[in-house]
Parts: structure tokens; C-alpha cells; sequence
């Protein structure tokens, strides 16, 4: 049984995009996007359950090994990171063709997602990295069990809840509901150093970089400018009159 | 310019989110706007389809296409956008749509931009409008090829009929890849969505922690009823069982856009805020002062909900007579 876990490095702290590339400032501080953690702790419990071998699987610049080093400190066995200057401003078709090429060679039975990327808002590579994979896809995974190569979900949808089951190998995207990730221990930190990765290039995974990257990329960023002003934005204190100037403030919006 | 809508539907409804980005493409310039519709009793909906700007509908009622799983709609999607040669194909987003359009991105090749809010023709260009970094930037965004792919956070636009006249039906032969056939729903529990449904309702009154206990709830809904709203939830209070999941409001829940929103203990983070924060009015009630809900919010009070919403109820009903 092998497990693969995708994970992001995504800017810390105030993020900010850059005027000339009009792409996301990588260049400052980073961490593991925390929505991965959750894919990750899944990852270990399954393992605990089922002794599978769990890698990681990341594509990012190189400091992306600080957050796939997080990711083994927690207890995965092994990591993956697929850092190229060529993969450099992918858009979803060509991050999914990378992370396809490199899960095709892992063959796990089982790849997990997080629900999102917490800098780019992205809610949707699981899927077309399943469709390039050929694989059944879950999302929105609150409750994941595996018997008898298939697995069961339990998700949450608008409209309430679905039961899914699937066979292996598929992928699942787990929602942040599904567990508490742990944190790593200082064994765990001191351990993951001497833990097995590997870092790839596009060349090592038979890939054509003028199909990824910036090069490849099917969408674009034209232009940046500021938000539409929200109108004016006003704070009071809650004393006793309170209550008296919501209702004047909803009258004079003619709300009331 | 060739447009394809994907419509959803819940039953017997077809999806206001989806309807109102139908009636957008309406007013992009193509007089042929299509729509699909996938699933068990869409042939019954199409008409409507037609009310809302759609020339001609795709419907397909294969048994496969009956649980809302997105690969079976891949297979149908990527046939209809080859075989009619649209250029364009436009989704409201929900947790089936978003995974429909992934998959027929990496199916196609096509580029897909997410978490729209707008989208216009610039010189006869299709461009998207994308709020980034917690909204604080917005984001011109555009596709270097057909077929463009364009997600819609839900609510970006309103389901305003365009009074087309009945649209043309065109049936779709359904046939699925493998592994579009590998998951299925074993099991479904709908939740009850009696009552006003926070997705219509002009005023909503959404309970967050600060709330401090179930029983508080009691405060938003009496507050709703003054203001003839409905009551929504964050995801922590539904977490801890406190209210239904149907009243869910955020990134795993409800995307709502009401005329006012009323934010009871709320602190705001960001999965709260992408569901709420195209509400025209935002009212928000909470102790701490720095919660970043103030920081989106028209009006902020910084106190106790306990003392504020009974007061404020007991004005409203007072006002009514």
C-alpha cells in the first residue's frame, strides 16, 4: 500500500504579488500550505491503520523542501519535490501535467489533497490531476476508510451529505474537518533530515517544458488594480445606545 | 463568440448560481447561448433554461449522470465543447462544478480561471474579474487559447430572467470513460430546508461562536424574524453541532449576497468571509475589536450580543408597532 500526499509551499505572513511578473512573490518566507497538513495527518493515520508507505509530492522552487521536510517531520517516509526553473508560472494544466507525470511514477493506491491552497484560493487540482491519472476523484472528504482496494467517504455537499465509494487506486481531496493535524515532535524534526527525497526536473520526468510553466501556461494575468471600495466603514463602541444607532444606521440605508 | 453554461440543478430547481451566470453570457454578445444539463429529469427543466438567456439546451438523463459526481459530466461536457466547437464554457461555482471544471480543463487542455466575480468583452476579448489575497487586490485575468474555462464564485451574479422564448433541445448520447465509472453514491442524507432559504433571503442574521453556546441562537433568530430575514452559521458553530449544516455560510457551505448581512460573534476568518462578503450591507456585532470582520464590515460594534440583539429586536418590533 502506498499513499501519496500533494503538497504546496505558500508565502507566509503578508502575501503580495509582484508588480513586473504579475505573479505571486515567492521569494519571502514560506510554510506548508496548512490545508495540506490535513491531507498529510490523514496520510499517517491510514498508515498507523494499514502500514502503508506514505511520500510526499510537491512542485515548487527548492526552498518548497522546507515545507515537504515539515511534512516528513510529521511522519511521512518520503518526499518528492519537482523543482525546475521551467515549471516556474504553471497555470492549473500545466501544475496537474507535472503532478501527474511524477504520481504515475510513484503508482500509489491512494493520492491525497488538501481542500485548498491558501494563497491562490485554488480549490480544483485534484480533479484534473485525477482526470490526467484516469482515476476516480473524491472531494470534500470530512470521513475517508479503505477496505478491500476501495475506499469510503463521507462529504459534505451545499445540499447535505453523500457516501461515496470508489476503487483504488483514486484520489481524495480531505476537507479541514477530517482531522487535527498533529505537530511534529522534536524526534520527528530531528528525523526528518535523514528521511529519503528526491528532487526532479522536467527532463527527469520526460516532460516538455514549453507544455509547463510559464510557457505552457492556457491562462494569463492582464492587469492588477485595486478592489472595489466597500463604501465607507464605520466602528462604534457598544455602549448602551448601541442597539438605537444599528437601527438608524439599517433606516438610513433603508434597510428597515 | 461561442458560450456554453453548465447548469446545475437540486432536485426539481434548477441552481440560481448557475442561472444567473447563464444570464450573464446572455449579455456577452453570442445570440446562441447554450446550456447543458445533466442528470435525471433535466429535460423537464430545459424550458426554463430558455427564460434565462439559453438558445439551445443540452440535456442528457442517463442513469450515470443521476448522483452529482463530476467525471460522468466530464465525458458529456468534452463532446458537446468539441463536437458544437464552443470556445467558451462558463461554470457557477459549488463542490460539483468546481471538479467538472477541473476535469475538463486537464481533459481539453484548456485554461481555467477561478473565482471570478465578473467577466466582460475588452476590445472583443473575454476578461475575467478575480479578487486575490483575501480580496485586498483585483485581478485582470484572460485565456491564451480556446476553449477558455471560466469558474464564477456563486452569487457573482443575479438569476435575472431574459425573457428568451423556449429554447432548442438537443439530446446527448451519453458514453463514459472507465474511470469515470468507478465512484459511486452509496449513501445520501439531504438536509431539512424548510424555512426561508438563506440563498433567497434579503436579510440574513449569521451566528458565529462569540455567540458562546447554543441556546444564543435563539438571539439571531429572533433578530431574523424582525427583520424578516433567515439565520446562516459559520462552519465552527456547525462543527460543534450547534445549527444545521443547510445554515452553513463559507467556503464549505452557502455563497450568499444578501441585500443585508447581520454577523453575530463572527470573528470573520477568510472561509467565512468568501461566502459573505458580497453582501451589500454588512452589520457586525462582536467583542473583540480586532476581529477582521470589521475590517469588511459598513458597520461594526464592538460589544456584547447578549445585551445589543435584544435591544436591537425589541426597537425593530417596537418600529413595526
Amino acid at each position: 500500500m502506498k499513499i501519496a500526499v500533494c503538497v504546496k509551499h505558500v508565502p507566509e505572513g503578508a502575501a503580495r504579488i509582484d508588480p513586473t511578473s504579475k505573479r505571486l512573490d515567492r521569494s519571502g518566507e514560506g510554510g506548508l500550505n496548512h490545508f495540506d497538513a490535513n491531507a498529510v495527518e490523514e496520510a499517517l493515520r491510514l498508515k498507523a491503520d494499514s502500514d502503508a508507505e506514505v511520500v510526499v509530492v510537491s512542485m515548487g522552487p527548492a526552498r518548497a523542501a522546507d515545507s515537504v521536510r515539515k511534512a516528513l517531520a510529521m511522519g511521512a517516509d518520503r518526499a518528492l519535490l519537482i523543482s525546475d526553473e521551467g515549471v516556474a508560472g504553471s497555470d492549473l494544466v500545466g501544475t496537474s501535467a507535472v503532478l501527474a507525470a511524477a504520481l504515475e511514477r510513484e503508482a500509489a493506491d491512494l493520492v491525497l489533497f488538501g481542500q485548498q491552497a491558501s494563497d491562490a484560493d485554488g480549490a480544483v487540482l485534484w480533479a484534473a490531476v485525477a482526470e490526467r491519472l484516469r482515476r476516480p476523484v473524491v472531494s470534500q472528504a470530512m470521513e475517508l476508510s479503505l477496505a478491500d482496494g476501495s475506499l469510503r467517504v463521507k462529504r459534505q455537499t451545499e445540499f447535505g451529505y453523500d457516501v461515496i465509494e470508489a476503487p483504488l487506486p483514486a484520489v481524495v481531496a480531505v476537507s479541514d474537518a477530517i482531522n487535527e493535524p498533529r505537530y511534529p515532535s522534536l524526534k520527528g524534526i530531528m528525523g526528518a533530515k535523514k528521511k529519503p527525497s528526491e528532487t526532479l526536473s522536467l527532463a527527469d520526468l520526460g516532460l516538455d517544458a514549453a507544455a509547463v510553466g510559464e510557457a505552457g501556461a492556457k491562462t494569463e494575468v492582464l492587469a492588477l488594480g485595486s478592489p472595489p471600495p466597500r463604501g465607507d466603514s464605520r466602528t462604534i463602541e457598544g455602549d448602551g445606545n448601541a442597539a438605537q444607532a444599528i437601527l438608524d444606521f439599517l433606516a438610513e440605508k433603508r434597510l428597515v | 463568440m461561442s458560450l456554453l453554461v453548465f447548469l446545475e440543478h437540486h432536485g426539481n430547481e434548477l441552481q440560481k448560481g448557475s442561472l444567473g451566470v447563464l444570464a450573464k453570457a446572455a449579455t456577452l454578445g453570442d445570440p446562441d447561448v447554450a446550456a447543458v444539463l445533466l442528470g435525471g429529469g433535466v429535460r423537464a427543466l430545459a424550458s426554463e433554461a430558455g427564460t434565462f438567456g439559453a438558445g439551445k439546451v443540452y440535456v442528457a438523463e442517463d442513469d450515470a449522470l443521476e448522483p452529482p459526481l463530476p467525471q460522468a459530466r466530464v465525458d458529456v461536457l468534452a463532446t458537446v465543447v468539441r463536437e458544437g466547437g464552443y470556445g467558451t464554457v462558463l461554470f457557477a461555482n459549488s463542490v460539483l462544478a468546481a471538479d467538472v471544471a477541473a476535469g475538463l480543463s486537464a481533459r481539453l487542455e484548456a485554461g481555467l480561471n477561478w473565482d471570478l466575480v465578473d467577466v466582460a468583452l475588452q476590445d472583443g476579448t473575454l476578461v475575467g474579474k478575480r479578487p486575490a489575497l483575501q480580496d485586498s487586490v483585483s485581478v485582470d485575468v484572460g485565456w491564451r487559447s480556446e476553449p477558455r474555462l471560466a469558474l464564477f464564485r456563486a452569487g457573482a451574479f443575479d438569476a435575472v430572467a431574459t425573457g428568451g422564448g423556449e429554447p432548442e433541445i438537443e439530446e446527448l448520447s451519453v458514453e463514459l470513460e472507465e474511470h469515470s465509472r468507478g465512484a459511486r453514491v452509496v449513501e445520501q442524507q439531504l438536509e431539512d430546508t424548510s424555512g426561508p432559504s438563506i440563498e433567497d433571503a434579503d436579510v440574513i442574521v449569521a451566528g458565529g461562536r462569540g455567540l458562546g453556546a447554543p441556546e444564543s441562537f435563539a438571539l439571531a433568530e429572533e433578530l431574523a424574524r424582525a427583520l424578516g430575514g433567515a439565520v446562516g452559521a459559520t462552519r465552527a458553530v456547525v462543527d460543534a453541532g450547534w445549527y444545521p449544516y443547510s445554515a452553513q455560510i463559507g467556503q464549505t457551505g452557502k455563497t450568499v449576497s444578501p441585500k443585508l448581512y447581520v454577523a453575530l460573534g463572527i470573528s470573520g476568518a477568510i472561509q467565512h468571509k468568501v461566502g459573505m462578503q458580497s453582501s451589500n450591507v454588512i452589520v457586525a456585532i462582536n467583542k473583540d475589536a480586532n476581529a477582521p470582520i470589521f475590517e469588511f464590515s459598513d458597520l461594526g460594534v464592538v460589544g456584547d450580543v447578549h445585551e445589543i440583539v435584544p435591544k436591537l429586536t425589541a426597537l425593530l418590533e417596537q418600529r413595526r408597532g
